[in-house]
């Protein structure tokens, strides 16, 4: 019997060396990436000073530069962007409302509470 | 990398339903959803040190201001041996991937080898985590001081390397009264010089009235004087205020005190006994007690996710040098350690983020 409601099969997620070229390229590529934004996040966190002028910029960037990077590491070592797509919302979609909403309220209830301190 | 053909899938990998939920193995899917319950505990965590940070606003203690040491090398570098760890755990993440296209190619050899590089770039950050801690708990020469004005604050610049202790009266192990007490013969319950001279001052064995001039009794109830070079840039960076000294601001180095006035406060301060060394779950030197709670906690939790990753790498490994999953035919087994894996790296990079940048 054949069966069409499934298309592909992670189990089945052979490749042949030529593809395997190609993949190797984009993880050092990745590699790369990730090691220029860690010593990129080094040196501003090295040398700008915080509560400087500078300092809400460095910290928004350093926010941003994080984001990138764990994008990096789930799409393309985690391998959660070859997934389906049906895949990917329900790892990220839930985590990422509970995850805001969590800081959201943790952050405003701290410096509500520093303020009383 | 899934396969992009379209193919029949035997019964033995479809599901009890007789389907595969998103096209995916019922192992990894597991391993996703038990990695986004782990991921939301990390958050939970995080947060919680928002919390506290944002809580206690200036008094909290800054990334590149206490970690700055490296093995052998000392203080001045900033930031510097963390970026190694990351970047340990970065290598060791990328190997792991490479391990699971080798075994997309059904290449043996490949998995074994980028396996063992990861297990090794793991015991590598197991390793760097451990003198952090060492570092962490021990702590640096001068402490944080608690000022006569009810401030306290952190210290930096170098510390002056005591050279001995000159006795003047003798105790149940020292020398006669004018010989001198060193590293090489001071008695072993005092461990070393500087262990002494940092036990007398917190137990207020030390006195004196000034940096040139103090007296220690040690255990034995020897008392000696002590001769140690001068402290060099001294300064204090005043972390909670107190009547006189409001609270330093990291980008401006003339709210911090400096020069004889620091000099002065820092042995008035220590000669009363009002110093802490170190760290430990109800005091450190850095912050507040929350601080050293959070830095215990989360660095450990998460040493504890490397930790049992690499027992984990390694129980696979020796999985993959027998040839099991060769003969399964896929290696899918290493792309679900691969995935808990690249996680702890992951949280690694927030932790590094959060903990230590901002």
């Amino acid at each position: 019997m054949e069966r069409d409601d499934i298309i592909e099969y992670s189990l089945d997620a052979h490749h042949s060396e030529e593809q395997g070229v190609t993949i190797r390229k984009k993880i050092w590529k990745v590699t790369l990436i990730l090691s220029i934004i860690t010593a990129v996040e080094v040196l501003l966190g090295a040398f700008i000073k915080q509560g400087s002028d500078l300092w809400l910029t460095v910290k928004v960037s350093f926010i941003i530069m994080t984001i990138f990077k764990a994008a990096y590491i789930v799409m393309v070592f985690m391998h959660l962007g070859d997934e389906r797509k049906a895949l990917k919302w329900v790892i990220l979609l839930p985590y990422t409302i509970f995850i805001l909403y969590l800081m959201f309220i943790g952050l405003t209830e701290g410096n509500a509470v520093g303020l009383k301190m | 990398m899934a396969g992009h053909a379209s193919k029949q899938i035997d019964g033995k990998t479809l599901w009890g339903g007789k389907i595969s939920p998103f096209s995916a193995s019922y192992g990894k899917l597991m391993m996703w959803f038990f990695l986004v319950s782990d991921a939301l505990t990390f958050g939970g965590l995080l947060v919680a040190y928002g919390y506290a940070r944002y809580s206690y606003q200036g008094m909290w203690p800054i990334g590149e201001e206490t970690f700055e040491a490296l093995p052998l090398l000392g203080n001045g570098y900033p930031l510097a041996y963390v970026a190694l760890m990351t970047f340990i755990l970065i290598i060791s993440s990328v190997t792991m991937v490479l391990a699971v296209e080798a075994g997309h190619r059904m290449d043996k050899k490949g998995v074994v080898k980028w396996m063992l590089w990861t297990i090794i770039g793991g015991f590598f950050f197991l390793g760097s985590q451990a003198w952090e801690w060492g570092h962490f708990i021990h702590g640096t020469e001068f402490g944080k001081v608690k000022l006569s004005d009810g401030s306290s604050a952190i210290v930096k610049g170098e510390f002056g390397h005591i050279e001995s202790f000159e006795v003047i009266t003798p105790g149940a192990h020292s020398p006669a009264q004018g010989e001198l007490i060193t590293n090489e013969n001071i008695h072993k319950s005092e461990k070393d010089l500087m262990h002494a001279f940092q036990h007398a001052a917190v137990t207020g064995n030390l006195s004196g009235t000034s940096a040139t001039d103090l007296i220690i009794t040690l255990h034995d109830g020897t008392v000696a004087k002590v001769n140690r070079k001068a402290d060099e840039n001294l300064e204090l960076l005043i972390k909670e205020a107190g009547t006189k000294y409001a609270v330093s601001l990291p980008s401006d180095v003339s709210t911090r005190v400096a020069g004889d006035e620091a000099e002065a406060l820092y042995y008035e301060a220590l000669t009363q006994g009002k110093v802490i060394y170190g760290a430990n779950l109800s005091e450190n030197e850095y912050g507040p007690s929350q601080y050293g709670q959070f830095f215990f906690f989360i660095t450990g939790f998460h040493g504890f996710h490397v930790f049992s990753g690499v027992i984990i790498n390694i129980i696979i490994f020796f999985g993959v040098l027998k040839g099991i999953y060769h003969a399964r035919g896929h290696y899918e087994m290493v792309e679900k350690t691969g995935l808990y894996w690249h996680f702890v790296d992951l949280v690694w990079v927030f932790v590094f983020t959060f903990f230590y940048l901002i």
